[in-house]
């Protein structure tokens, strides 16, 4: 297991306040829904102060438009589950890092048909490659590129040489 | 911190945003208008890169000025006057190889400038420049590949390509002029000193446009104003189209 993912393992288990990461495993990304936010290492922090909880979550990337929606939704997990006073804070730094999705959002995501962040090596510029990407599909290396920008600002597109499907590269960064 | 520091800090992350609001503006204009669908995709990718730069950069002014204004209030509620962005930034969308060349060198810009940035002693500066910097890696890519792609490739694309850097060039010098605020926080650790960039930013473009077989041009002219509130026309009408919404349905949320 990665040191990033790792550590943050060792967090979630040692909090005094377990429940709440267990309760907010069911807030998903609304962009790639099989995703919790817990998956995708946006959920950085839970805190009790008093009576209020503070959440702090982290954006993918700058102008992520999903974070908004998150904040919500987490406010509302909470409020559903009788907290009713709920803080989201958003932190910048550490900046954000692929490095930090769990081993089964990896899962998830190949399953769901999306390449996860390892299924390509990065170029010697350590930028997305523009081919070779692990197909979600059928498992061939032999892809290629359509576009460094996908569907999402975390996402490339590439499509399959062998059984011809398009398919979304999640971004390492 | 220093009232001259937090004044000067606040004036500096309000011009950042300024700049990543208005490039993050124009740019979103070409989404449905891309010559394809990949790159129709790519600009809205790039545009919503610099807004939420610049939604960063105003949510910290907002705190710092700690006058019950939001990052709303920076972007919607000022008019062209007060807007502190570069003129660069705001030159309007043109061809499509004048939107590339612009990108091109304000891509350069801040792969000169982030790295600096994200040595600042203020926390915030650092944080925000840091998530920048490995977006910026893809955009400069993507604008160079274009630039490439279109001052080596057909003869009109050559001409449109040469004609664009000659016209925006004269508008890069301000990109690396200082006044009172930034040397002061440049002198204090916290901004940048971009006067001493120009060389390593002139270095990359210069490569880069003579690979695309693209003259540099001789340094004629140069305009200045943007960090001044003086603009070209050209600002006023993007704000216009920008905060009509705002403007008209204060408060409105949906």
């Amino acid at each position: 297991m990665p040191e990033e993912q790792y550590q943050r393992l060792q967090q979630r288990n040692a909090a005094d306040v377990k429940e709440l990461w267990d309760l907010l495993d069911e807030v998903k990304d609304p962009e790639v829904p099989v995703l919790t936010i817990w998956d995708l290492g946006i959920l950085r922090d839970i805190e009790r102060e008093g009576e209020r909880i503070v959440i702090t979550i982290t954006p993918t990337y700058s102008g992520c438009p999903a974070m908004d929606n998150i904040s919500t939704d987490v406010t509302k997990a909470l409020n559903d589950a009788g907290y009713s006073d709920v803080k989201v804070k958003m932190s910048l730094s550490p900046a954000w890092s692929s490095e930090w999705m769990s081993t089964d959002g990896r899962k998830k995501l190949r399953e769901y048909g999306i390449a996860p962040p390892e299924d390509a090596e990065l170029d010697e510029d350590g930028l997305t490659p523009d081919a070779h990407a692990l197909c979600p599909h059928c498992s061939s290396r032999n892809t290629r590129r359509v576009s460094e920008f996908g569907s999402t600002a975390c996402k490339a597109l590439f499509q399959c040489n062998d059984c011809n499907e398009p398919f979304d590269y999640f971004k390492k960064i | 911190m220093s009232d001259a520091i937090k004044n000067a800090t606040l004036e500096y992350a309000t011009r950042l945003g300024d700049d990543s609001v208005v490039l993050g503006h124009r740019i979103s204009e070409w989404v449905s208008y891309g010559p394809f669908l990949e790159e129709d995709i790519a600009y809205g990718n790039v545009a919503l890169d610099y807004i939420g730069r610049a939604r960063m950069f105003y949510t910290y002014a907002a705190d710092l000025a700690d006058d019950g204004r939001t990052e709303d209030d920076f972007a919607y509620m000022r008019s062209d006057r007060d807007y502190r962005n570069l003129l660069l930034m705001e030159m309007p969308r043109g061809d499509f190889a004048y939107s590339q060349v612009r990108q091109l060198l304000a891509d350069a810009y801040y792969t000169v400038l982030l790295p600096e940035l994200v040595q600042s002693k203020d926390e915030t500066l650092a944080a925000i420049a840091a998530k920048a910097i490995k977006e910026t890696k893809y955009h400069l890519r993507r604008s160079r590949d274009w630039v490439l792609r279109l001052g080596d490739g057909t003869e009109e694309s050559q001409k449109r390509t040469q004609k664009a850097v000659d016209q925006l060039w004269g508008y890069t010098h301000e990109l690396f002029d200082m006044d009172e605020t930034e040397q002061l926080l440049a002198d204090n650790g916290i901004g940048v000193d971009v006067s001493k960039l120009r060389d390593a930013w002139f270095k990359l473009v210069s490569e880069i446009l003579t690979e695309a077989t693209i003259t540099v041009p001789e340094d004629s002219w140069a305009v200045r104003g943007g960090r001044t509130g003086y603009h070209t026309e050209n600002l006023g009408h993007m704000l216009t189209e920008m905060q009509i919404v705002h403007r008209s349905y204060p408060g409105c949320e949906w």
